[in-house]
Parts: C-alpha cells; sequence; structure tokens
C-alpha cells in the first residue's frame, strides 16, 4: 500500500499543480449533466426514453439560413471547385492579424448586431481561440497571479475555468438576488470590492455578460451607466461578454457596452474591453472564432501577441469573412434568427406557465432561468441537488443548477432551449409539466397561474454570504448553512 | 497605464522584440516581388514549406465533392448535406474528430518507418505547435521553475515555454566544435548552472529535428538525454515538428524508438510517462494557417490535464474534417511525404551550392526548411555586436531577412539561418545572387584593405609586418574559403 501511495505521489509531483487540481472545473454539475446526458442520449425514433439535453446553450435554429447560403456561394470555401483555387494562399497565411477581410466582415457584423448603433475599427478586433480562449487572454493581460475580477452573480461556471485555472486570478462574485430580478446593484459592487480589499486581494476588473447567462436578461441603460462610472471610480477595468448580443428577440434593444462608451467622454475609453464569439449568435462552436475588442491599444497590442497561443484556422477566416460580408444575407439572419428564438422562447414559457412554473423574465439569450423554489423541499441547496438529481434520473432532463452559476438562492435552473426542433422541445415540456404537477402535488402546494414578472423578497437567514464569499468553487453543498 | 495591465503585458516577455521578429517586419515594409518589387526585401526569415502545397490542393481539387459538407454516395454528389454542415458547425468536443486523430496517428507512425505505434487516444489536438509546448509546460512545471534546452533554439521558444507560464528556460550550451551535438558534459552543465541560479530543473526540451540546425540527432546524443532524464527523474518534451523533412540520411530517429533501443529501459522504470511528443502539420504539409498541432504522450494524467487545456485553443472542426479526408489515402499521403522530402532535398542542395559558390559553407545538415550558415569569416570581429552588424547589412543592403545566430541563442556569433522552402526557385536564385556579390565583395574589400595596410607599412622596415609570400598565403587562405 505505501509503495503504490508513494508512487501515486510522485506521479503526481512530476506534473504542475495547475495539471493535478481541480481548476479546471469540470467536477461542478454543470458538466455532470452534460455527462448523464451522453451516457444516454435522447432520440425520438431510436432512444424516445433517453435525457434530453437542455444543458448546453448552443443556437441549432438557423443552421437551414445558413446552409442556403452555403450552397449558393460554394466560392467561400476553399474545399469546393469553385474555391480551392484559394487552397494555397489560405493555408500559408499564419499573421495574427488575421486576414484583413475577416476582420472588416467581423466588426461589421458586430455593428449588425447591434442595430448599426455603434461603429467597430477592424484593427481593434483581436482572435482568440473562442471566447474561451478570449477570456483567459484578458485574464493574462490584465491582471497578476492572486489578483481579482469581481463578477456578478449567476455566472456561466466556465468563467472559473477561463479566467482563473491557469492565469491564477481570483474571481470575487458581486451577489445579485432575485428580489430585484438580479439586478447590478451599486451595494453588492462596493461590498464586493470591500471584502476583496479587506483580505488584501487587488481588484483589477469587473467581469459583466450581457445579455447575461444564465439570466437571459439584458442591462439596461441606468445600470450600464452605473457599471461605467464605478469602473472608472475605482479605476478598474470592464470585460463585457457579449456573446449573446446577437440573441435578443424582443424589446427592450440590446445596449452594447460600445454604445455607452461612444456617449460618454468622461469614460477612460482604455478600460473598456469586449469579448466576443459566433458560437452562440450564429450557433458556430466548433469553428471556436473568438473575438477580443479592446479599445486600449496597448492591450490589443499584447493580446494580439498572445492570440498566437489560439488563432482562428484561416480556412474558417476565409469562409466567415465571405459570409459575413454578405450583408443581405447578414441582416437576414439576424432578424430570422431574433424571430425564431422569440417563438421558442414562447412556447417555452406558456408551457412553464400552465403548471405554474415560473421564470426570470429575460429577452435575450438560449435559455430560460427556471424558478423551481417552490419545488423543493426545503429552501437549501441539498434539497437543490436532489431536485436537480430527480430531474435528471427521473424526468430525463439534463438542465443546470443554480449552485453551478454560483447562485446565492437555491431552487433556480437554467434551461437550453434552442438546441432542440420544435418536437423535442414539446416532449421536454410535456416532461416537465408532469414532474411539476407531481412534485407540487406531493409537496401538496397548490399551482397557481403566475405572471411572468415576479418580484419575491427571499430571505437569506439560511445561508451566511460570508459562505458564499469564501468558496470560490461553489460546491453544491452550503458551506456554512445555519438554518436549515 | 502601463501599470494596469499584468506584469505579462507590459514587459517584452513575448519575445518579439528580438531580431528574429524584427526582420519579419522589416521585410513587410518592402516585400520583394519579381515584377512589382524586385528590389525588395527576400523572406528567408520563415520556415514555411511551400514545396508541396500544390500536391495538396490538385488531390482537393479532384476530390472536392467529398471534402465540401456533402456526402459522396457512389460517385454522384448530392447537395449540400445540411446534417453535415450542423455537425461539424456544433462539434466542440475537446477530444477532436476521432477519424482525424486516426489519420494523424497513422501520419506520425508512417514517418517514423511504422517502427513505432501511436494510440489516437493519446493524442490532445492544440492550436498549432505553439499552443502545444505551451501546455504541456503548464501541465510539467510550476512558475519558477526551469527546462533545459540545447542551443541553439527556435526563438519562439521564448515566448511559448516563458510568457504566460512563467517557467525559464536554461541553455545547454552547443558549440560548433563537435558541429552542435548534445554532449553529457554539456547536459550536466547545464543543470548543475539552473542549481546554482536556484532553479528547479523539469525537463529537457528538444527539437528533433533541429531548429535552426537542420540536423537530426544522431543515436548516442539521444542515449545521452535519455541516460540523462533517467538519472535526474525529469521530462523530456520532444518538438518532432520537422520528423517529414528529413530528405537525407542519417534517417530520423524519434525519442520513442531511441527509448525502445535503450538499455536501460526496464519494467519499473517509468521514463515512458516522462515523454512527450510536440507534432504539427504546419511544415511537413506546410499548413501553419490551419493551426493543428498536438502532444503525444504515455501520461493519462497529461493527456488529461491537455485534453482539458485544450480547450483555449482548439483546432477548427471544418479543418479537422477537411484535413482527415485529405489524410484518410493511405497512398496519397506516402506519394506526398516521398515527393516533398525528394523536393526539400533538391533545393537544399542548389541552397548548400549556392553558398559554397559564395565562399560561404553551412553546418552539414539532412532535414528542416533551412540551413545553418557559417558567416563567421565575414565579421569585422568575433562578437555578436559584429554579427548584429553584418545583419543589418544583409537585411539592408543586400535586402534578405535571415535571422542571425543570437536570436536563435547561439553562443557563438557569425551563424545564421537562413530558410530556402517558403520561395520559388527563381526566387531563391535571386537571394543567392544577392548573398554571392555582398560575400565576394566583403573578401575583395578585405584583401584590398590588406593590400593597402602591406604597402603603407612596406615604407618602414621595423614596422613591416606581412611578407609578400604571407600576403600571397593570406590571399590563398580566402580563397580556400569560397570552395
Amino acid at each position: 500500500m505505501v509503495l503504490i501511495n508513494s508512487s501515486l505521489k510522485e506521479q503526481v509531483q512530476l506534473l504542475s499543480k495547475i495539471a493535478t487540481n481541480d481548476g479546471h472545473s469540470e467536477n461542478s454539475p454543470y458538466f455532470e449533466a452534460w455527462k448523464a446526458y451522453d451516457s444516454d442520449p435522447y432520440h425520438s425514433i431510436t432512444n424516445p426514453q433517453g435525457v434530453i439535453q437542455m444543458g448546453l446553450a448552443e443556437n441549432q435554429l438557423s443552421f437551414d439560413v445558413i446552409k442556403d447560403w452555403i450552397v449558393h456561394n460554394q466560392s467561400a470555401s476553399i474545399c469546393t471547385s469553385e474555391g480551392v483555387d484559394k487552397f494555397t494562399d489560405i493555408a500559408i497565411y499564419q499573421d495574427y492579424h488575421g486576414l484583413p477581410k475577416f476582420r472588416n466582415a467581423t466588426a461589421r457584423f458586430m455593428e449588425k448586431v447591434r442595430g448599426d448603433k455603434v461603429t467597430f475599427d477592424p484593427d481593434r478586433i483581436v482572435m482568440s481561440g473562442g471566447a474561451t480562449g478570449a477570456h483567459e487572454m484578458m485574464a493574462f493581460c490584465l491582471a497578476d497571479p492572486g489578483d481579482a475580477f469581481l463578477v456578478p452573480t449567476p455566472y456561466y461556471p466556465g468563467f472559473d475555468r477561463d479566467l482563473k485555472w491557469r492565469t491564477g486570478v481570483q474571481l470575487v462574485p458581486v451577489i445579485c438576488e432575485s428580489y430585484n430580478n438580479f439586478r447590478i446593484t451599486r451595494t453588492a459592487l462596493e461590498t464586493a470590492y470591500q471584502q476583496a480589499g479587506s483580505s488584501k486581494t487587488k481588484v483589477k476588473g469587473l467581469l459583466i455578460t450581457n445579455p447575461s447567462n444564465p439570466l437571459g436578461t439584458i442591462l439596461d441603460r441606468a445600470t450600464l451607466e452605473d457599471l461605467v462610472s464605478f469602473i472608472n471610480e475605482k479605476s478598474i477595468h470592464l470585460v463585457c461578454d457579449e456573446i449573446y448580443a446577437g440573441t435578443v428577440f424582443k424589446m427592450p434593444e440590446f445596449i452594447s457596452i460600445a454604445e455607452i462608451i461612444e456617449e460618454d467622454i468622461k469614460c477612460n475609453r482604455d478600460l473598456v474591453h469586449i469579448v466576443y464569439s459566433l458560437s452562440k449568435d450564429m450557433g458556430f462552436p466548433g469553428f471556436r472564432i473568438g473575438i477580443v475588442y479592446s479599445y486600449n491599444d496597448n492591450v490589443v497590442n499584447c493580446a494580439r501577441k498572445m492570440s498566437s497561443f489560439g488563432l482562428v484556422s484561416t480556412q474558417t477566416q476565409h469562409l466567415i469573412a465571405a459570409m459575413l460580408s454578405d450583408e443581405i444575407f447578414v441582416e437576414k439572419f439576424i432578424m430570422e434568427n431574433r424571430e425564431r428564438l422569440g417563438s421558442r422562447h414562447e412556447m417555452f414559457t406558456q408551457g412553464l406557465a400552465q403548471v405554474g412554473i415560473g421564470n426570470l423574465n429575460g429577452n435575450g439569450g438560449l435559455f430560460l432561468w427556471m424558478d423551481l423554489r417552490k419545488l423543493l423541499k426545503q429552501p437549501t441547496f441539498e434539497a437543490e441537488m436532489e431536485l436537480w438529481k430527480s430531474v435528471i434520473n427521473n424526468v430525463k432532463l439534463s438542465i443546470s443548477p443554480g449552485s453551478s452559476f454560483h447562485c446565492s438562492e437555491p431552487g433556480w435552473f437554467r434551461v437550453c432551449l434552442a438546441n432542440m426542433d420544435d418536437e423535442t422541445t414539446k416532449v421536454a415540456l410535456q416532461r416537465i409539466k408532469k414532474f411539476a404537477l407531481q412534485t407540487l402535488g406531493a409537496l401538496e402546494v397548490k399551482p397557481k397561474k403566475l405572471s411572468c414578472q415576479r418580484s419575491l423578497k427571499l430571505s437569506l437567514s439560511f445561508q451566511t454570504r460570508d459562505g458564499i464569499m469564501m468558496s470560490p468553487h461553489m460546491s453544491p453543498h452550503s458551506p456554512s448553512s445555519t438554518i436549515a | 497605464m502601463q501599470q494596469m495591465l499584468s506584469r505579462k503585458a507590459s514587459f517584452n516577455f513575448h519575445g518579439e522584440d528580438s531580431p528574429y521578429f524584427l526582420g519579419w517586419k522589416e521585410y513587410e515594409k518592402n516585400s520583394y516581388h519579381e515584377v512589382h518589387n524586385p528590389s525588395g526585401i527576400i523572406q528567408m526569415g520563415l520556415a514555411e514549406n511551400q514545396l508541396s502545397i500544390d500536391l495538396l490542393e490538385s488531390w482537393l481539387a479532384k476530390n472536392a465533392s467529398v471534402t465540401h459538407f456533402k456526402e459522396d454516395r457512389g460517385g454522384s454528389s448530392l447537395p449540400l448535406s445540411s446534417s453535415l454542415f450542423r455537425e461539424l458547425a456544433l462539434f466542440q468536443d475537446y477530444h477532436g474528430l476521432p477519424a482525424f486523430k486516426k489519420e494523424l496517428a497513422e501520419l506520425m507512425e508512417e514517418i517514423r518507418g511504422s517502427k513505432v505505434r501511436f494510440d489516437p487516444n493519446k493524442l490532445v489536438l492544440t492550436a498549432g505547435a505553439t499552443a502545444a509546448n505551451e501546455t504541456l509546460m503548464f501541465c510539467l512545471a510550476e512558475p519558477g521553475e526551469a527546462f533545459l534546452i540545447p542551443t541553439p533554439y527556435y526563438p519562439g521558444f521564448d515566448r511559448d515555454v516563458k510568457w504566460r507560464t512563467e517557467v525559464e528556460l536554461v541553455s545547454i550550451h552547443c558549440s560548433s566544435l563537435n558541429h552542435f551535438r548534445l554532449t553529457k558534459h554539456a547536459l550536466e552543465e547545464a543543470y548543475q548552472r539552473a542549481q546554482k541560479q536556484k532553479l528547479k530543473v523539469k525537463g529537457v526540451l528538444i527539437t528533433n529535428p533541429s531548429n535552426p540546425l537542420g540536423t537530426t540527432m544522431s543515436k548516442d546524443e539521444l542515449n545521452h538525454l535519455l541516460d540523462f532524464v533517467i538519472s535526474k527523474k525529469i521530462h523530456i518534451v520532444s518538438d518532432e515538428i520537422y520528423s517529414g523533412t528529413v530528405f537525407d540520411s542519417p534517417s530520423f530517429i524519434s525519442i520513442t524508438q531511441a527509448l525502445l533501443n535503450h538499455k536501460k529501459v526496464h519494467a519499473g522504470n517509468d521514463i515512458s510517462k516522462r515523454i512527450h511528443i510536440v507534432y504539427s502539420l504546419s511544415k511537413d504539409l506546410g499548413l501553419p494557417g490551419f493551426r493543428v498541432g498536438m502532444i503525444y504522450s504515455e501520461n493519462e494524467a497529461i493527456i488529461s490535464a491537455a485534453t482539458k487545456m485544450s480547450s483555449f485553443g482548439l483546432v477548427s472542426s471544418q479543418t479537422q474534417f477537411l484535413l482527415s479526408n485529405i489524410l484518410s489515402e493511405k497512398n496519397f499521403r506516402k506519394l506526398y511525404m516521398k515527393e516533398n522530402q525528394k523536393r526539400l532535398k533538391k533545393r537544399h542542395e542548389m541552397m548548400v551550392s549556392g553558398l559554397e559558390n559564395a565562399g560561404i559553407s553551412c553546418l552539414k545538415s539532412n532535414a528542416g526548411l533551412f540551413c545553418w550558415v557559417d558567416m563567421r569569416h565575414l565579421l569585422r570581429s568575433n562578437t555578436f555586436e559584429a554579427e548584429m552588424e553584418l545583419w543589418e547589412k544583409i537585411i539592408f543592403e543586400v535586402k534578405l531577412n535571415i535571422s542571425p545566430g543570437s536570436s536563435c541563442h547561439c553562443t557563438e556569433p557569425g551563424w545564421f539561418r537562413i530558410c530556402f522552402a517558403n520561395m520559388s526557385t527563381e526566387t531563391l536564385n535571386v537571394a543567392l545572387q544577392r548573398i554571392k556579390t555582398f560575400a565576394v565583395g566583403i573578401c575583395e574589400d578585405r584583401i584590398n584593405y590588406q593590400q593597402a595596410l602591406c604597402s603603407s607599412k612596406k615604407s618602414s622596415f621595423n614596422k613591416w609586418l606581412l611578407h609578400p609570400l604571407s600576403l600571397w598565403r593570406n590571399h590563398q587562405d580566402h580563397e580556400s574559403k569560397y570552395r
């Protein structure tokens, strides 16, 4: 036994701490749920009892629009007889500035997605290995090991890996609560900033996702202006992940940080950076198109050099450049995409409302922030985990528990709805409805029709805030719950 | 504003202020074109393989129906298969496309004469060898720890291995006296030097075939290296990115092969878990734009960690699909590799003889896309300042972008890396002509100078240093260098 242990210890010592710790965050329930799907995937014909994947924020609703474009634009691909004469030039091009036409087309697309209300300079566009690579790159550029970024909760679990794992940077949560629809308040920002200070952690920036993952909401103008004044006061960076900018399907209109910057001459632009990608708006996660857009020349220069670690394949740059330069196609796609997302969203929210399940009123993203608090046996994270396991194992839906997003209140779940066809959506809805009714019945709670706009005051007495703040890896079990 | 950014962003750890990259920038400002800019700078600092890409392009032209998101069913190509496009667009599994990894593993085996086996499940795809090397460092070393590396080495390692990882590189000094071969003594000396600097050595990073030398490591060198890492219990990272460019004997011996033949390897020795290979399609296949790199390791913990890290730089799924098709035909693969090597050999010969005509010799090499050229005799003095002077002359007057040995951390001034596979034959001829004119010019100037010196000293008997016979002998020495 001793021999085995010492050899294992030797093995572990041979590798770095990064290679052997849990910094990759894959032990989170967020990823666990994916595994449940992988081992028993739903198929309408071959496996109708299988697990339906609702934990993966993918946009599969508008592929036919893209396919149609590709069929009519064969030369955009270097693999067709029309396009193969470009093969050599494309294959040997490794300049980390990227193909100029790619940067131009991407900048233009970003403008269109924002309703042409802003302008983007193609020379400020830096490529990265997806938004995943972009976030890590920003952390490397803006912070040293031990420094911190503030992040409003709930937030995308991948940030724990992207911003922290190899960089040594910390994340300090800015607690947002359901009583005001998870808005980011100045109080919450100041509290987080002070708490970082009191543990002698240097805050280098604030990271926001707008539209929000997992909330599916957008930030209003007042909040955005407040964030800009906060970061200017503290002289910290603002990194805005706008990866879902093109998924806003109904009013109010999306307001990009770029709009605020262009209007506000007092803001120090050197502090503002945007992360973008085509993985969500267009549904191309496989093509690894990540973008860093910075208003800071030094950051652009540094990020460009770092982009060597994750450039976009020139084959992909070439295809995307052609596609996004077609303004007629782009307008059609943006419109069609929004309509379909809107319909899917409505289908789902109405279906849930029929059994008294509400969700945060959102108008963007590829998911709903579903409120299952009344299905919990107790308002605890243990109960949330129990409910989650039941949904996976009995209802056969892979959804993501709020705790994996560092939500401060149990009972919220993210449910993705754009990665399946209409029939599968109906099946999923049926399963949720059935489960909800059964569970509510068991809990002896009468279902009632709720309006989509909920505002609840939630008591946090069962959990100390310190407990949440001090635990960077939000375990499913509340670290220091005092009252059940 | 500088202090608002991280330390990594604020200093030049990226290494891009090195002459290696500065030369590229000069080239970009004034690029040679045989028609539009015939007196521009010729790029000879970029190790790209453009000699055989026509083979890939013509394969693709013949097989386009298969590769462009269409499914070829029985010879007739159907309209665009939306399910295939959709599958690729959505495919972001960091394990990579199984078909692609299978082809890559087979390619790697073939390059090694099928003497070793590669398991596709132990391959991790990365965004180029740049990302592969950085990822391995993140997995194997803590910030502040070190890897030993033989000099001269590829300047990009200063960025890839050190910048964001904060790992140190400690040079293993290799000397022209024994053709820059790796010796036991040099390994030990480097290790001791690292210890004196209180640096914990985690491994040795080799590039085999070597960049910039263009040589393959011998059996003895590999055995010395294996002895060394076994005794120190450290890792080997073997960057074998040029393994498919070996165009002459001796044949390539991969680190895995060397391990199989090593006398000290036995069941209890876990050295096989400490050997990691980096590869890429950027050099052998000449596809740097597609960003296809990979790590191969028998160490499961490394594979697991590196796979997760590859999320930061995955290979585009459409590129994986395209290349898995191109590489799927075994016959084509073999044909390509053979023809590629033939063309490289021919180009290499042209380069070596062209330089000889200019009185310039190279290190004898059998691989790579460049020559390691000896210009020591053209230096004003045996110093790196003189090397920089010469390099600047070559960029600005001769209009050739070549890489000075100091940028490759060579310990002896006067060596330059000159690439030969990234241009047409005509352009190479122009470049060789320019080198010849320049080199002959320098030597003639020297002869004239010495003659002038000689005649001025002749007037004073006490100061007469050169006998006419000695002068003749000096002239003969110059002549012999031109052969």
